[in-house]
């Protein structure tokens, strides 16, 4: 009954880590700058955002959902924080009050960003309506209330508000801590609790996940929460790094990068299996062929092509995986 | 003279295996679950090509990659769980892939309808072809899937457990026409776990075991106990263990109990350490009453009492803190998490007691104390749960409602679809519970099942409870008698 080290299945589940590996020795055999300590920290810093959101999106696919309203409801908390902390000496400002403490306005704004998603959450867990088309609908909601409320890009903001996304410690960029401490957070909430267990049984099979005294729908509303939560930290880490927020286009499309890094990572469709590390990676990779192919000066619609084809092929290498586990 | 025979050297799956089929006859494939039948009979009609071995159909060496090719040679499978198009007419489904056209590709809807007509006619099924697929009951979906066989001119017709979600006037209509089949000249091979069908309608049986062919011979030649010596290899000395042990005070009241049209006023006291069956035919609303105590189904009326507190039980939730289990009926549907592991599948309802972050440890601990204790066959603990054979997860399922340590246990037909090793195994390990002073609800369909185990029986119908027998007064005749009766039960007038 012991626990035995199985080669095979080590390798089927992290041969996803040897395509990025693969994918960066060959980018950087063409570009062998591509490999300095510069260039990976920008790496990074270019997929912090889009990262954190697809650790909300694994869990929403886990439960055979989807969460399109990541990138809308990002763009509501960004330009509502960041008017409460727009300078005081800036002429233009929204509100005639300000800037509020940073450290309140953060709190308040990953509260509103969970409340968010616990209220989409809650239609798709009491209402059953497919979560495809309550986010789809939320989205377009989230979107236009950030219009409401404000029209042109909210600027100047604090600096103390800004440390986030824009800030370092000892030259190292705060937004790679941020997305660290986001990783090891939702791999804790995965593994580690009760929450977690319970993602997987209800995207595994929620009628057996009811029958075992799991609370289904408490379980989708948390999840939709989490997910939406991780867009608030990413409203705060894009206003920050940018120093603006802009109700039409902070976070545009960032649900569908989530969705691909969450996917290329090895989240199945179908429920019931994610692993962190595997969305860790599918991040990177996204990140090696953005950055990787700018550098190599590929063309704009090339990379698209090719990030398009690695979404599908590592969908396609899955499904056989998991066929011929069947 | 059809003859068949395959080999698999070297194979896991199959270790060289034979069957020999003869026409007009039933052959019966026998062998725990996970010996290899269903393997076979994949490699026959073309789902798992065999890696080796020859199959001879009709005198001739066949191969089929596809069951397209094994269908229009004349040989179809009626699998267990049956998979049609719900929100189709049952003429579509039964064309389903060679639907007649006339010019302009259009769909010949009415000779589609006249020749499901004429089909249905020819093997008196009371059928119609315009009904949804989903409006018909699973034992009329499974005699279309038979005339579907027919219209494909089929010479074998293999069926895979065709029993085990039939009612006994159902089974009895599906035998006579097995014997309709026979006449035509038709081989069937029947899957099966229950003896008395199996001896009812066969010829010839086979018996397989860990993948390997073991015996063939004719059903007269055979009995009971020569069929589980050769399936298990060993002798399973007692079917139904029952022990007599002392019934304590009342630990569940339920009264009145009604769920919408499904249970209607039920009544009854569950004592610890007794085993109250479970009687009724497919219908009655037993499952459902189990739900509605569970909490798995809204409770419209009624009250449920336990040591003499009434509770207010809105969810498995509610019921699994109040110390109620339920194992339930549909094993893979509401049962078994596919893709998890053994230890998450053990520990998934039991989940509170590993704390913040979840002791990993402890839950191992726990998983492996049931694998040993319940004798469950797994590689390690990590595997997943959909990789085990029926039996085998079902006692895992077991496994997870004793973790949580309840009071009252509901077992929802707990050896449907299990092999007879792992029936004996659960069958004494609920005599053993309720030793322990447990209070048991055993349903079951299965006549020596609910008599040979239970101290009372409730029977019920269409959602009446018509009767409580004891356990002296345990009869099959009785029991179907109040299966049928629209009486509902009336405590003045027996226990008095």
């Amino acid at each position: 009954m012991q626990k035995t080290f199985d080669k095979k299945k080590f390798l089927s589940q992290n041969s996803i880590w040897l395509v990025l590996i693969g994918l960066i020795a060959l980018v950087s055999i063409a570009q062998p700058k591509f490999l300095s300590f510069n260039n990976m920290i920008t790496l990074i810093q270019g997929e912090a955002v889009r990262g954190i959101m697809a650790f909300g999106m694994m869990f929403a696919i886990c439960s055979r959902g989807i969460d399109l309203t990541v990138g809308a409801s990002a763009a509501l908390v960004a330009v509502v924080s960041a008017s409460l902390v727009q300078n005081a000496d800036y002429a233009n400002r929204l509100l005639s009050f300000g800037p509020l403490p940073a450290p309140l306005v953060i709190i308040v704004a990953l509260v509103f960003g969970a409340l968010i998603g616990a209220a989409y959450g809650a239609l798709i867990a009491y209402t059953k309506i497919p979560p495809f088309i309550a986010t789809l609908g939320a989205q377009l909601i989230c979107r236009a209330c950030a219009k409401i409320y404000t029209d042109r890009p909210v600027s100047k903001l604090s600096e103390a508000y800004r440390f986030l996304g824009h800030g370092k410690i000892g030259g190292f960029p705060v937004i790679i801590i941020v997305f660290i401490i986001m990783y090891a957070l939702a791999a804790f909430l995965l593994t580690q609790t009760r929450f977690g267990k319970n993602v997987f049984a209800v995207g595994g099979n929620d009628q057996a996940a009811r029958v075992a005294g799991i609370n289904v729908e408490k379980t989708l509303v948390g999840i939709y929460a989490w997910s939406s939560f991780c867009a608030a930290v990413g409203a705060i880490l894009l206003a920050g790094r940018a120093g603006s927020a802009d109700p039409a286009n902070t976070g545009l499309s960032y649900e569908l990068d989530a969705v691909a890094a969450a996917t290329i990572g090895g989240t199945s469709h179908t429920g019931g299996i994610c692993r962190v590390s595997g969305v860790l990676a599918g991040i990177l990779i996204l990140g090696v062929v953005n950055n990787g192919l700018v550098m190599l000066k590929v063309d704009d619609n090339m990379t698209n092509i090719v990030k398009g084809c690695i979404i599908i092929g590592s969908v396609v290498l899955d499904m056989r995986k998991n066929a011929r586990k069947k | 003279m059809i003859d068949i025979v395959k080999e698999f050297p070297g194979v896991r799956a199959l270790k060289g295996v034979q069957l020999k089929v003869r026409p007009g006859k039933v052959h019966t494939l026998m062998g725990e679950n996970g010996a290899g039948k269903s393997t076979l009979m994949k490699c026959l009609i073309g789902i798992h090509p065999p890696t080796s071995g020859r199959i001879i159909f009709d005198g001739k060496e066949v191969n089929f990659k596809t069951t397209q090719e094994a269908l229009n040679s004349g040989i179809s499978m009626i699998h267990q769980e049956l998979s049609p198009v719900p929100e189709r007419s049952v003429a579509e489904n039964l064309w389903l892939g060679r639907v007649p056209t006339k010019s302009f590709f259009r769909v010949d809807h009415k000779k589609m309808r006249e020749d499901s007509y004429k089909l249905f006619e020819k093997l008196g099924l009371d059928v119609n072809p315009d009904e949804k697929m989903g409006n018909l009951t699973v034992a009329k979906m499974q005699m279309v899937e038979i005339a579907k066989a027919v219209s494909y001119d089929s010479k074998i017709i293999i069926m895979d457990e065709p029993t085990s979600s039939l009612t006994e006037t159902e089974v009895e209509h599906l035998f006579k026409i097995i014997e309709d089949l026979k006449a035509r000249n038709v081989a069937v091979i029947y899957i099966s776990h229950k003896m008395d069908e199996i001896f009812r309608i066969s010829d010839d049986i086979t018996v397989f075991r860990d993948g390997e062919y073991v015996a063939t011979d004719e059903a007269k030649n055979l009995t009971v106990d020569k069929l589980i010596t050769l399936m298990v290899g060993r002798e399973v000395t007692e079917m139904f263990p029952k022990i007599e042990c002392p019934i304590g005070e009342t630990v569940l009241k339920v009264e009145n109990l009604s769920a919408g049209k499904a249970v209607k006023n039920v009544s009854f006291e569950l004592h610890k350490g007794e085993i109250l069956g479970m009687a009724g035919l497919v219908g009655a609303g037993r499952t459902e009453t189990a739900e509605a105590i569970f909490g798995l189904r809204t409770r419209t009326g009624g009250k449920i009492y336990k040591d003499g507190k009434e509770l207010n039980i809105k969810s498995p939730e509610d019921a699994i803190a109040n110390g109620i289990a339920l194992l339930t009926e549909d094993r893979r549907g509401q049962g078994i998490l596919g893709l998890l592991s053994i230890t998450d599948n053990t520990a998934i309802a039991n989940m509170k007691e590993y704390g913040f972050p979840l002791n990993h440890g402890k839950m191992r601990t726990d998983t492996t104390d049931y694998v040993d204790k319940l004798n469950i066959k797994t590689p390690n603990i990590e595997t997943p749960i959909q990789n085990l054979s029926g039996g085998n997860q079902q006692k895992v399922l077991v496994g997870r409602w004793l973790l949580t340590n309840p009071d009252i246990l509901i077992v929802d037909e707990p050896t449907r679809g299990i092999d007879v090793g792992a029936k004996a195994e659960i069958h004494s390990l609920i005599t053993r519970l309720a030793g322990e002073g447990k209070a048991i609800i055993l349903i079951s369909s299965e006549m020596p099942e609910v008599m040979g185990m239970s101290d009372r029986i409730i029977v019920m119908h269409e959602g009446i409870m018509t009767a409580i027998v004891d356990r002296k007064d345990f009869s099959s005749e009785l029991i179907l008698e109040y299966a049928t009766s629209d009486t509902p039960y009336d405590p003045s007038k027996k226990e008095g």
